[in-house]
């Protein structure tokens, strides 16, 4: 009988996720609002001394990030599973990675993407340099899809549990911590003035992994969870 | 006589410490229309599924003739449809997913959503965003069915056409598996899930 293309699945898929998206604004606005205002505390809650803010910064705007991208995962798949398109999805004769691999990009495009947009102007409201604001704005640029996707993972094991919320940070921080650590890393060694190129693609190395193998777990979480 | 589509031998589910079924065997052919009956908590979504390869904890076999996912329609226990899209985007979505074909707007018209096409499935009531699932009934390329309470939410008139639908369909050599609590027409198989699991013809 019939079964589509992969072309056709992803076109459909990428523009149905990015119409879901876009028809709810407060997803978007949501974590973008929550890293401006975590990062904009810092410096009411430490002190306006310039070289104090510069050197608390990069850790700064890294753990406002990662935070924002997981609060925006709880529910990601939420949404589908109660109404039901998601047996759809798994039922589908496509391998299942096509459809979540689109829901993912199109999830990092409004969610991911602008706050590494926006991250250059916090940097500098933390006094960063402004030498040092084009490495803050690519790492956060190559962290936040494996934030994404590594997230996603914990949000398929967890789409059928009531209150997923704490869960999904118990399983997804510890995944969090290299990108954190090299992201944050990359910043405090361009303020040093010595050279980034090593950690950036160390960051690329991983991302490039989570992209490759992430869509798969994710399918295969939601699998899992769907059989329960 | 064809060979079965889908043959069940020996298949047992436990939920919760419970058996909801044991030992059911059965087979269907394309053609066929089964309805699946039983008390509510009897196992009915379960067992639709298990067919569908959804819920895997369970004893015994399902054994389909041919791979199943390229023939499949499966309307599940929630209709698949997002409030926050329109009847059209929903219907193309689930048609682009599966890889059915046909005209979408006349599936829509099918079922009483003429000119709703455009408005966002949450400012629809429950029957017509049950509708905008059923619709996936009237497009073309699938061959086994498996619908989980069609019935639900429609009215009177809805169910006359769809039982219609569904009837055409096997004519055409569709297997229909579905659940639901309305009476039994002529000419369907019924299976039972309960104390005793009856299958009749």
């Amino acid at each position: 009988m019939s079964a589509p293309s992969l072309g056709t699945v992803w076109r459909a898929s990428l523009r149905r996720e990015l119409t879901l998206i876009w028809r709810s604004p407060a997803d978007i606005v949501q974590p973008l609002f929550f890293f401006v205002v975590v990062v904009s505390l810092f410096p009411l809650a430490l002190s306006p001394k310039p070289a104090l803010l510069a050197l608390v910064a990069p850790g700064a705007v890294w753990v406002a990030a990662l935070l924002a991208v997981m609060l925006s995962l709880d529910g990601l798949f939420r949404r589908d599973q109660e109404s039901g398109a998601l047996d759809l999805l798994l039922t589908a004769p496509v391998v299942s990675v096509v459809p979540v691999a689109a829901k993912l990009l199109a999830h990092w495009l409004l969610t991911g993407l602008p706050l590494a947009l926006i991250a250059p102007l916090l940097g500098y409201m933390l006094q960063l340099p402004v030498a040092v604001l084009d490495t803050l704005m690519v790492s956060v640029l190559l962290g936040t899809p494996t934030l994404t996707v590594v997230g996603a993972i914990g949000a398929a094991l967890t789409v059928g549990l009531n209150r997923g919320g704490i869960l999904l940070a118990v399983l997804v921080l510890p995944l969090y911590v290299p990108v954190l650590v090299f992201g944050a890393g990359v910043v405090r060694t361009a303020l040093d003035g010595l050279p980034t190129g090593g950690l950036l693609a160390v960051l690329g190395a991983i991302l490039a992994l989570a992209v490759s193998l992430g869509p798969v777990a994710v399918a295969l979480g939601l699998r899992i969870s769907a059989g329960d | 006589m064809d060979a079965p589509r889908l043959t069940v031998r020996q298949l047992g589910c436990e939920r919760d410490h419970r058996m909801l079924f044991e030992y059911l065997d059965f087979s269907a052919r394309n053609g066929e229309i089964w309805q699946v009956t039983g008390a509510n908590g009897a196992g009915k979504t379960t067992l639709l599924r298990i067919l569908v390869g959804l819920h895997g904890f369970y004893q015994g076999r399902v054994e389909w003739s041919a791979p199943l996912s390229p023939s499949l329609l499966y309307l599940g226990h929630q209709p698949g449809v997002r409030e926050e899209l329109t009847a059209r985007e929903n219907l193309e979505y689930s048609r682009a997913l599966s890889g059915q074909t046909g005209d979408p707007d006349a599936a829509l018209a099918a079922l009483d959503l003429y000119g709703f096409e455009d408005v966002p499935a949450g400012r629809l009531s429950a029957g017509q965003q049950r509708r905008i699932a059923l619709a996936r009934l009237w497009l073309d390329g699938k061959d086994v069915w498996i619908l989980d309470e069609p019935f639900t939410a429609i009215d009177q008139h809805g169910v006359a056409a769809l039982d219609q639908r569904l009837r055409q369909a096997a004519e055409q050599g569709v297997l229909v598996i579905y659940t639901s609590h309305h009476r039994v027409g002529d000419g369907v198989q019924r299976l039972h899930l309960g104390e005793d699991i009856e299958v009749a013809r």
